[in-house]
């Protein structure tokens, strides 16, 4: 058993701290292969992570690298080693500790590859980098231990799987290197114990502490009909705010989180200090923001998911919600960031943004009460994080494809991977994997002797900059307008900058401003206070509602009336079920109306976000045949929105399982949404370099569409490895065709397609919703046909 | 419209929906920067191994092009291939192919600036080349019924951007015909200033759709 340095011992003891049990735990434990820490947010489990190490590290004999530890949020890594500083210096411990983001300069980062710290600090990004140099294996050589903070959070995407095979690297390089996981809550331990560590991870749970004290905030104002942001609840809100010390509110979009600080900023008459945080906000205003809010200085920061992990903030004591949480898990550790003491319970408060998600809060609330989680099992470990973790490889050493193929499966999600599938990755790799024999002078990795290596040493800077598998939307940086370069205010989406013309108003990091121009890349802008902005289309990360919530609301809609919802929501649903239906269920509500010149078709699946966009591709695929002329469609978590030339009078024939099966076999072709997610793994896989900010060309592009690609290989390669990930991905991912097999198993046939002569209650927050997506059909070659023949005769030509 | 038949230097034209040029009274069809071994090239220079297709790509749409114009005479005019290495490269298949198109035809390859100089397969070589009141050449420089390529004109409409022509009184720009080929959209100040105020850009697509040229 490991104990703690009586310095340290000394110093918890002058705090007036003792250990909790789950630290005492972890510390027994240490010499555990590996072990997966469930504790509450505010349990300590960083800590208890690194106990372990600061008694290995106390008496000074080691040197060089012992412990990595690896969070999903740069912010983290500087916390942290605020955090560590203290119990370190206070128990006058020799340990050097160090982060290293993207955000570390460059010399420093050459320093330590040189002489590293005790403890390193890292993201998997960053640690996927420090893998890809040659001078990894002498970094790595003496590791002791690895710590993955936020697992949880890790483990739901390509980041989780990039890590889990660097942990494979890292235990090649050092055989013997201990694991250890930190986790929230979640519903399935044992999946992410084998995540971590296939072949065998103790569990070591933590006292979840209280039940949170969680609300619906009642307003005076009932929220709007439809709409987002929870603006309507901001007197309410500012209310809140002055009774607690710090609030974090938080909101499901960078855009609405803009809109929203806008007008919290306008109605703060007290001037209470508050703060914006978000992922497109330029890194010096974050950092501004976290100081601040470190030091105690603000009294509520708006936020989105950038907040959502471990920051220890210290004195958060309220969390709003704002908007539906779309998922339990999250909600629950979105409250955990309110009071960060253990065993007192959190205090959060959800805003529901329009009626509709009063009764998602509900549902969540209830969920919460019950101690339901809800999650989606997870599939393999996806091809083109492999593909990029070869390259990677390649760029460190010549590698041996036996070897290469046994340290891979040793990684969690790729446990099961089988070697032709390994040999095919490979061979993209090296070759491209096309048909057509190609590129034989030219490959990119080569073999000599047994090895593969790099045909050209000069390509692995290349794939350096292309690593990680965040595959963000182009952006372009915002810049105030001046002379020396200007200040950075943040990024918004290329596309819509692509829409703004000069003197067009936007809302950036809480503050109007006028678009000039676009220079060198860069979206010039001036402030412009007190003007209306041009909403910023930007938006954060899309999250399905989850199975779980859905069937709880399809219940709740079944109640004859609904004491536990407000009277105007409960009002709202009733007006619904008098004038068309509510959702069941077992049956598949799909109604028809004409608004605004266009026919409409609103079809309440309840399948969640991706899964209802699915169905409204092959739903919209299967009207264009009919010569139904559709136009665009929007997709929400609960229902479709599809717009045409044509009134659907007859839906059956568009539901029926077999054609759909058919129709997503053959879309598969030429959707947006395939396309998308095509784009994001040629990325991942290193098909296609990411367009870095600054280095694209301003005059002739020299690049071209993903789009084209997709086009190419469909038609000359069909079965070519990249279109195979494709479709695997989005049949999981943004696809989701399970829940549309799910909803079609429990509907049984059972349509109720209810023509109406006007929008109806449930349909009409639809009509806002952001994301529309255009269907390219004979439809739109109408449009665009007559709106050019309009724009020649306007102009005054034929 | 399957076409847009146009008038320059009082020549009657076609700009056809796949990008090619079309003047039947010359039974001249004429192309640009086809950028064939765009691919080889990339993977020669280290780069990615996109799919190798796109000379295959780019062969078929120009042979659909010929079948229906019947052509006497092709001119392709400029960046043909992407270096003057790609010609060497070019496979077995693709070269009989390309040889077939040409047989019993008057074919011109003009100099571009990625493939300066003569290319050693065939067809004549020039500058740049004067039918009738036309000049063809690779970039835009001078007045009156010129046809180049160079720029990869392309305009946005209904939320999609496309390959287009550029058409005034003076000049035509063609769209790029390669099938790996990116663009420049209209609003840039090359364009912007090479083009008269009231120039037309042709979109390509499944047909051709005229419009204003959009100004900034």
């Amino acid at each position: 058993m490991n104990t703690l340095p009586p310095t340290l011992t000394d110093w918890i003891a002058a705090k007036g701290w003792s250990l909790h049990p789950h630290q005492q735990d972890m510390l027994s434990r240490a010499k555990d292969p590996a072990t997966l820490l469930i504790a509450p947010t505010g349990g300590g489990k960083t800590l208890a992570g690194f106990l372990p190490t600061l008694a290995e590290l106390a008496d000074g004999r080691l040197r060089g690298l012992h412990t990595l530890y690896i969070s999903p949020l740069k912010a983290l890594t500087a916390d942290i080693r605020r955090n560590l500083r203290a119990p370190v210096e206070g128990a006058n411990l020799p340990i050097r500790i160090e982060d290293r983001t993207g955000d570390t300069t460059y010399t420093q980062r050459r320093r330590q590859r040189a002489d590293p710290p005790h403890i390193l600090l890292t993201t998997p990004e960053s640690l996927a980098l420090l893998l890809s140099y040659e001078a990894a294996p002498r970094i790595f050589a003496g590791l002791q231990r690895v710590i993955v903070d936020e697992i949880h959070a890790l483990a739901e995407s390509k980041r989780g799987d990039q890590l889990m095979l660097c942990l494979s690297r890292l235990e090649t390089l050092s055989p013997g290197l201990r694991r250890v996981g930190l986790s929230a809550t979640v519903e399935d331990p044992l999946a992410l114990a084998r995540f971590l560590s296939p072949t065998g991870c103790a569990i070591l749970t933590a006292d979840p502490g209280p039940d949170p004290d969680i609300a619906m905030l009642e307003t005076d104002t009932p929220p709007p009909w439809s709409g987002g942001g929870g603006r309507y609840a901001i007197p309410a809100i500012l209310e809140q705010v002055k009774r607690h010390t710090t609030t974090l509110i938080f909101h499901n979009t960078r855009a609405q989180a803009e809109l929203f600080f806008r007008d919290l900023w306008l109605a703060n008459e007290d001037s209470l200090p508050i703060g914006i945080h978000h992922g497109s906000l330029a890194r010096e205003q974050r950092e501004r923001v976290e100081t601040a809010m470190t030091e105690g200085k603000l009294r509520a920061i708006v936020c989105t998911g950038s907040l959502d992990l471990g920051i220890d903030w210290g004195d958060v004591d309220l969390v709003i919600q704002v908007g539906a949480p779309k998922n339990v898990k999250r909600l629950v550790q979105r409250i955990g960031r309110a009071n960060h003491r253990y065993n007192a319970p959190s205090k959060a408060l959800l805003i529901p943004a329009n009626r509709f998600e009063v009764v998602e809060c509900r549902a969540a609330l209830d969920a919460v009460r019950d101690h339901t989680l809800d999650g989606e099992p997870r599939g393999p470990g996806p091809k083109d994080v492999l593909c990029q973790h070869i390259l990677l490889v390649a760029c460190s050493a010549p590698f041996a494809a036996d070897d290469l193929y046994a340290e891979v499966t040793r990684a969690g999600p790729y446990a099961d991977l089988n070697r032709r599938d390994f040999d095919a990755c490979l061979d993209f790799v090296a070759t491209g994997g096309y048909a057509l024999a190609a590129y034989d002078r030219w490959q990119r990795l080569q073999q000599t002797g047994p090895l593969w290596h790099l045909r050209d040493p000069r390509a692995a800077a290349v794939i350096r900059q292309n690593l990680g598998t965040i595959i963000d939307t182009e952006t372009l940086k915002v810049r105030l307008k001046s002379r020396f370069g200007g200040t950075p205010l943040g990024e918004v989406e290329e596309a819509f900058a692509a829409t703004l013309t000069p003197g067009d108003t936007f809302l950036i990091g809480g503050e109007v401003v006028r678009y000039e121009g676009l220079r060198e890349m860069t979206v010039e802008v001036t402030r412009q206070p007190g003007r209306d902005p041009k909403v910023a289309t930007f938006n954060g990360t899309k999250f399905a509602t989850s199975t779980l919530l859905t069937e709880r609301i399809l219940t709740m809609f079944q109640q004859e009336s609904w004491p536990d919802l407000p009277a105007h929501t409960a009002g709202w649903l009733a007006l619904q079920r008098q004038v068309s239906r509510l959702p069941q269920s077992d049956r598949l509500l799909v109604e028809s109306f004409p608004h605004d010149g266009r026919e409409h078709l609103a079809i309440y699946g309840f399948a969640g976000r991706n899964a209802m966009q699915t169905l409204a591709l092959l739903v919209t695929k299967r009207m264009e045949e009919a010569g139904l002329a559709p136009l665009g469609f929007v997709a929400t978590d609960y229902a479709t929105l599809i717009w045409g030339l044509e009134p659907v009078t007859d839906p059956a024939p568009l539901f029926e399982l077999d054609a759909l099966r058919d129709g997503l076999e053959g879309w598969l072709g030429g959707n947006a949404v395939m396309k998308r997610t095509f784009r994001a793994t040629a990325i991942i896989a290193g098909l296609i370099e990411r367009s870095h900010q600054g280095r694209r060309k301003t005059g002739r592009q020299a690049t071209f569409s993903t789009d084209i690609l997709y086009d190419t290989l469909r038609k000359y390669d069909p079965d070519h490895l990249l279109l195979r990930v494709t479709r695997e991905e989005a049949e999981r991912g943004l696809v989701d065709f399970s829940r549309i097999e799910d909803m079609l198993a429990r509907v049984q046939g059972r349509i109720d397609c209810l023509r109406l002569t006007r929008v109806t209650p449930l349909a009409a927050p639809l009509f806002l919703e952001p994301s529309k997506i255009p269907v390219q059909g004979q439809g739109r070659e109408r449009l665009v046909a007559e709106a050019a023949e309009r724009l020649m005769r306007d102009a005054g030509l034929t | 419209m399957t076409s847009y038949p146009f008038t320059l230097a009082d020549a009657d034209l076609m700009a056809l929906p796949s990008g090619a040029l079309h003047w039947p009274a010359q039974s001249t069809l004429c192309v640009s920067d086809l950028h064939l071994g765009k691919s080889g090239r990339m993977a020669r220079r280290g780069g990615s191994l996109l799919p190798p297709y796109e000379v295959r790509a780019t062969l078929e749409k120009l042979d659909a092009d010929i079948e229906t114009t019947h052509p006497a005479r092709v001119i392709c005019l400029g960046d043909s291939f992407d270096d003057l290495t790609a010609v060497g490269e070019l496979e077995d298949h693709a070269r009989l192919w390309l040889a077939r198109l040409m047989a019993g035809r008057d074919w011109v390859w003009i100099e571009g600036n990625h493939d300066a100089g003569p290319v050693e397969i065939g067809g004549s070589h020039r500058a740049e080349l004067r039918l009738g009141a036309l000049t063809f050449r690779h970039i835009a420089s001078g007045p009156g019924g010129e046809i180049s390529g160079h720029y990869h004109p392309k305009a946005r409409l209904g939320g999609t951007a496309r390959p287009c022509f550029l058409l005034d009184t003076d000049r035509l720009i063609l769209p790029a015909y390669g099938h790996y080929t990116g663009g420049l959209p209209c609003e840039d100040v090359t364009l912007q200033s090479l083009m008269r105020p009231k120039a037309l850009a042709i979109l390509t697509g499944p047909r051709v759709i005229p419009m204003p040229m959009p100004r900034r």
